[in-house]
């Protein structure tokens, strides 16, 4: 094949690109438009690359205009924090950060001080992790801003572990800093750090992720915690609706999809956001739909939740119902990713199996890492990111 | 020609050190930086002092790392990120950083210690002979971070002699816990130490304080005893006595403890009890006049006052416990000192959520147990 060929090939047939800004991609729905995804891959097939990394880390990368962030911890008391950028096409480092925990690094042994995903929209990054601790980067490593966020507020923490994500809504950086201390939910102003609005939240452990909507013409931040859902405007942080009188779960986060939010509790929950027309109003319940660590999926009116056990379910989106299930090998920990009609699934124990969820249900392939591996995988660039806690493995077909 | 011999010496030094302008720069950008306020206040002018100190190249690096001298925990970060940013550039662009500075800057014991640490992280990474040149006289470093690494290379040795020369490994593991102050190196010293039938008495060595008073239960039913201040935070006196949570009469009584790790189990001296608090107390003489820190261990919410001030609190129950993750510092005076501890009780019913017990030690900033008599209670 002549060079020219090869040049003609590589823009007439480009892989559909789209970027990875924050935990689970896109809006946090674990959903990817990346196509041409591998279903086999290991350390001997569709293997791009593989980075040894510092450090341990829960959080998913993020990716953006061609270059994918990382965070994570390393030294005694996982007290040295980390953000690496590296180009994604090599994975060849670009760029590492170090600053020191500002507060105990305490926590259960399963997490770390990098569970909190970084934010980016490809010009910045955001990085928040256990201890508190938030920087903000340019894409070229350039300290923006920094916050100590104990040492503000000097009660926030725990000592199971923070691993709630910030979320870039516009100009402003949402952390949901719900603790046993002074807890709280913050805008910060995404140029500066300062406080932009800041509100109250329920002293609990808590690990959800901000959901991000489109609600009543407003851009709405929905806050979930155990003993509640409240929603905020993201620009003022005033109050939109809430949800009291429901428990929810403090690990999983919610997702949404044609106007209603899916969120696990008490039992699964369909959502109708509050709005100017009422108030929130549960439009379905389900105990069928179990989850555990693993967030949600919806799309194209069916609701995908995968439980820690690893058995994957699919329920109808109008009403709960279950439609199927299916079993797999391992406990989970990682949320699912779905591209198209497949669902990337990763036990902890490294087993990545790519479940095809239409016409029929079928396990296509699993590919064993042998690598723990708790972060959630994602897709860019036309291919697929895992993280474990040693290295990030990029897999995806060779340019030939 | 004739002055080579002088001109070349002063310009390697130009270009390893900093113009007199130069520092002035720096000097000003260290100063906006270390002028960031609470809630992220000063952080536009910060990122523009970095920015300044980012523009410098290796020679830099020194002056900047002098800076973390007068850094609180924010401005530090800010700082350690520019030495970082300068330093990863240079050796990207395959120009050298100035090692023998750098070498000098972290022998000089009057330099932060994390500053220190960082100025060692970066010439490691370019001089792979420096860890075995510098880290033996380490030991006793006024650094915690780099202190570990001398002690971390002690163990390596310690541990390469395990398996043929058992003397040597026994001497090895002995000298990791003269210098060791880390817990994770104690006890690994003092595991394999028993591997090879040597018992360490990690009470002794941690310097975990055995000998209390204890008083309670008080109430805290709904958590309300964290916030309330019962009588013995008032008054200490041994023959003092008071009303329980259930109206009971209550005084202090004595009590040593001889479980592992210098740890106070109040269930076994209170009973099973929730919704409660309780107090122990101790006095300590200290020679002299110094700084300490109190540190605690324990799954309770828990107070810590020395010498009738609070130095420390935090209301968390049951995630965790683990050695010194609680704590509080203060100054001893010369002479005797109280140490009071208050430690809640929640009402949680969960098996895991059982514990109500604390261990306390006395230590410098290093973790260097401080050498004190226990004057009350008396043995």
């Amino acid at each position: 094949m002549t060079r020219s060929l090869v040049l003609l090939l590589a823009v007439a047939a480009p892989a559909l690109a789209q970027d990875v800004p924050q935990f689970r991609g896109v809006g946090g729905l674990g959903i990817t438009k990346e196509t041409g995804l591998p279903v086999n891959f290991g350390e001997k097939e569709n293997l791009r690359y593989k980075v040894p990394l510092t450090g341990r880390g829960l959080s998913n990368p993020v990716i953006a205009d061609g270059r994918l962030y990382l965070t994570a911890c390393s030294g005694y008391q996982e007290k040295q924090l980390h953000v690496f950028c590296f180009d994604v096409k090599d994975g060849k480092q670009l760029w590492e950060r170090k600053i020191a925990a500002t507060s105990p690094t305490l926590c259960h042994p399963k997490t770390n001080m990098a569970a909190p995903t970084p934010a980016t929209d490809g010009k910045f990054v955001y990085a928040l992790f256990a201890t508190n601790d938030v920087a903000c980067f340019d894409r070229d490593g350039n300290l923006q801003w920094y916050r100590s966020l104990v040492s503000d507020y000097p009660t926030v923490g725990n000592y199971v572990g923070m691993a709630a994500s910030p979320v870039l809504v516009k100009d402003i950086l949402v952390v949901d800093i719900v603790n046993n201390g002074e807890s709280f939910a913050a805008g910060l102003d995404a140029k500066t750090g300062e406080n932009r609005w800041r509100v109250d939240r329920p002293k609990q452990i808590n690990w959800v992720t901000p959901l991000v909507i489109r609600n009543d013409g407003k851009d709405e931040v929905v806050l979930q915690a155990g003993e509640g859902m409240l929603a905020v405007d993201a620009a003022t942080g005033k109050e939109r609706w809430s949800v009291t009188d429901k428990q929810f779960l403090t690990m999983p986060s919610p997702t949404y999809g044609d106007g209603v939010i899916y969120t696990p509790g008490e039992k699964f929950f369909a959502l109708s956001p509050g709005s100017s027309k009422g108030n929130p109003e549960v439009l379905w319940q389900t105990n069928k739909l179990p989850t555990g660590y693993c967030s949600p999926i919806y799309q194209a009116g069916k609701v995908y939740a995968m439980s820690s056990r690893g058995v994957l379910n699919c329920a109808d989106a109008k009403n709960g119902k279950p439609l199927w299930d299916m079993r797999l090998q391992g406990n989970f920990a990682a949320s699912p990713l779905l591209a198209g009609n497949r669902l990337y699934v990763v036990s902890e124990d490294g087993q990545a199996s790519v479940v095809e969820i239409a016409p029929e249900q079928k396990i296509l392939a699993t590919n064993f890492l042998k690598d723990t591996i708790l972060a959630s995988p994602v897709a860019a660039n036309g291919a697929l990111f895992l993280r474990s806690d040693k290295y990030l493995y990029c897999f995806g077909a060779k340019a030939k | 020609m004739r002055y080579l011999h002088v001109l070349l010496p002063c310009l390697c030094l130009l270009a390893t050190s900093t113009t007199a302008t130069g520092q002035e720069k720096i000097a000003d950008a260290l100063a906006r930086i270390h002028a960031v306020g609470a809630e992220g206040k000063g952080n536009v002018e910060a990122a523009k002092a970095w920015k300044t100190l980012v523009g410098n190249d290796a020679a830099a690096i020194i002056d900047i790392l002098a800076g973390l001298d007068e850094a609180n925990p924010v401005s530090a970060n800010w700082i350690r990120s520019a030495v970082d940013a300068i330093a990863e550039r240079t050796l990207t662009a395959g120009k050298r950083l100035p090692a023998d500075r750098l070498e000098e800057f972290v022998k000089n014991t009057k330099n932060q210690g994390a500053a220190r640490k960082l100025a060692y992280d970066w010439l490691a990474r370019v001089d792979t002979s420096a860890p075995d040149r510098l880290l033996p006289g380490m030991l006793n470093d006024p650094g915690t971070g780099l202190r570990r690494e001398a002690v971390a290379v002690l163990v390596t040795k310690a541990e390469e002699k395990l398996e043929k020369d058992k003397a040597g490994a026994t001497a090895g593991f002995q000298k990791v816990l003269e210098h060791a102050r880390d817990a994770d190196q104690v006890n690994k010293a003092a595991a394999e130490l028993k591997k090879l039938g040597v018992e360490v008495d990690l009470t002794k060595q941690f310097g975990f304080l055995t000998r209390w008073r204890l008083v309670g239960p008080f109430d805290n039913g709904k958590g309300i005893g964290f916030a309330a201040s019962y009588p013995p935070e008032k008054s200490t006196k041994a023959s003092a006595t008071f009303e329980s949570k259930d109206k009971d009469k209550i005084g202090w009584k004595g009590h040593t403890t001889d479980m592992p790790m210098g740890l106070v189990d109040l269930n076994k001296v209170f009973g099973r009890l929730k919704g409660a608090v309780a107090y122990g107390y101790t006095a300590v003489e200290s020679p002299q006049e110094q700084p300490v820190e109190i540190r605690v261990g324990s799954y309770n919410a828990v107070r810590i006052y020395l010498n009738g001030k609070e130095i420390y609190h935090r209301e968390e129950y049951h995630h965790g416990m683990t050695m010194d993750q609680h704590v509080g510092k203060g100054i001893l005076q010369k002479g005797a000192n109280e140490i009071l501890i208050k430690v809640c009780q929640n009402e949680q019913t969960d098996s895991w959520a059982q514990n109500w017990s604390f261990q306390l030690r006395v230590c410098d900033r290093l973790g260097t147990p401080v050498s004190l008599t226990v004057v009350d209670p008396k043995k």
